[in-house]
């Protein structure tokens, strides 16, 4: 279902928690699926040994991907013109993460309305993980 | 990263969801895909990064003729290399992290297209971080056309390359 131009204000946000207690199987998961087999992500032993971490840690486009869905559960399918972010701090097995999308500026183009939005995913202790933005084209 | 030939294929996008873990029916099923407004399935928003599938020489995979910097009787299989290039599409075992990545949609793509991902050249800066030491960024701009020639998602990533580990 796509947003309305006349149902939104500046200032109004949208929540989801994205995940609770992130598994070590769904950095795995994301690794198959995305073809990135970095093993700082997935193998322990390298992580702590060499990379020097402690332990492995979550691909940032994770992050990405699971606030995307944040995203189009609020503006809907197809309607995303620009997504963009930076991770801020690293993201972990155990996590708890929320996402929240805050209404920056609603926008004429030619005969199309866009929102523009703020976009932040904090962890479970208010770190900021991943800070960005996206636009999408809604319904007049 | 450049690929030749990036085709989307339904299972793989219905992988790539699950992974993020978005259960939104528009990226597996597709009688209900066909009732919405795409009118079909498309490809979850950071879809474009798993092209890293089809580039034959990607470096963070295990290939079976080179060695591996993971595990597996040793804590690497090699000592990493620092110089690998960090190209946006996630760290590297010598320190790379993804510091950044932007998307922009020209359209959003469905099984059958068949896209191809061409680099352009992108900026390098140096940072000194308070938790990592020197910071080298690196910038790719990475454009996917589809059959027709069409740009249909223009990506920028920035890796980042530290001096340290990332202090916790």
């Amino acid at each position: 279902m796509a947003l309305k131009a006349s149902d939104l204000k500046v200032g109004d946000t949208y929540s989801e928690r994205l995940v609770e207690d992130l598994k070590r199987t769904q950095i795995v998961m994301y690794a198959g699926a995305s073809g990135d087999y970095n093993p700082v992500h997935t193998d322990e032993l390298f992580t702590k040994k060499v990379a020097g971490y402690p332990s492995v840690f979550a691909h940032g486009m994770l992050t990405m991907g699971m606030t995307g869905g944040m995203l189009t559960n609020y503006v809907g399918d197809g309607r995303l013109t620009k997504y963009g972010v930076r991770f801020t701090n690293q993201v972990w097995p155990g996590d708890d993460l929320d996402s929240t999308a805050t209404v920056k500026e609603l926008r004429q183009e030619g005969d199309d309305m866009f929102v523009d939005l703020d976009v932040v995913t904090t962890n479970q202790d208010g770190a900021v993980v991943l800070s960005g933005y996206a636009s999408a084209r809604i319904d007049g | 990263m450049a690929v030749d030939k990036f085709p989307i294929e339904a299972s793989h996008i219905m992988m790539f969801a699950r992974s993020v873990g978005d259960s939104n029916p528009i990226y597996y099923d597709a009688d209900y895909a066909e009732k919405t407004e795409p009118g079909a399935i498309i490809a979850p928003p950071t879809f474009a990064q798993s092209s890293a599938q089809f580039d034959p020489d990607y470096f963070l995979r295990p290939h079976p003729d080179k060695d591996w910097f993971g595990s597996g009787k040793n804590p690497s299989g090699l000592k990493p290399k620092k110089e690998e290039e960090s190209s946006g599409g996630g760290g590297g075992g010598g320190g790379g992290l993804h510091a950044e990545q932007h998307f922009e949609y020209h359209r959003h793509i469905s099984p059958g297209d068949v896209l191809t991902a061409t680099n352009l050249p992108g900026k390098t800066w140096e940072k000194e971080g308070k938790r990592s030491g020197k910071l080298i960024f690196n910038e790719t701009v990475t454009e996917y056309r589809d059959q027709n020639g069409e740009l249909v998602i223009t990506a920028r990533g920035v890796g980042v390359r530290t001096e340290r580990p990332v202090d916790q």
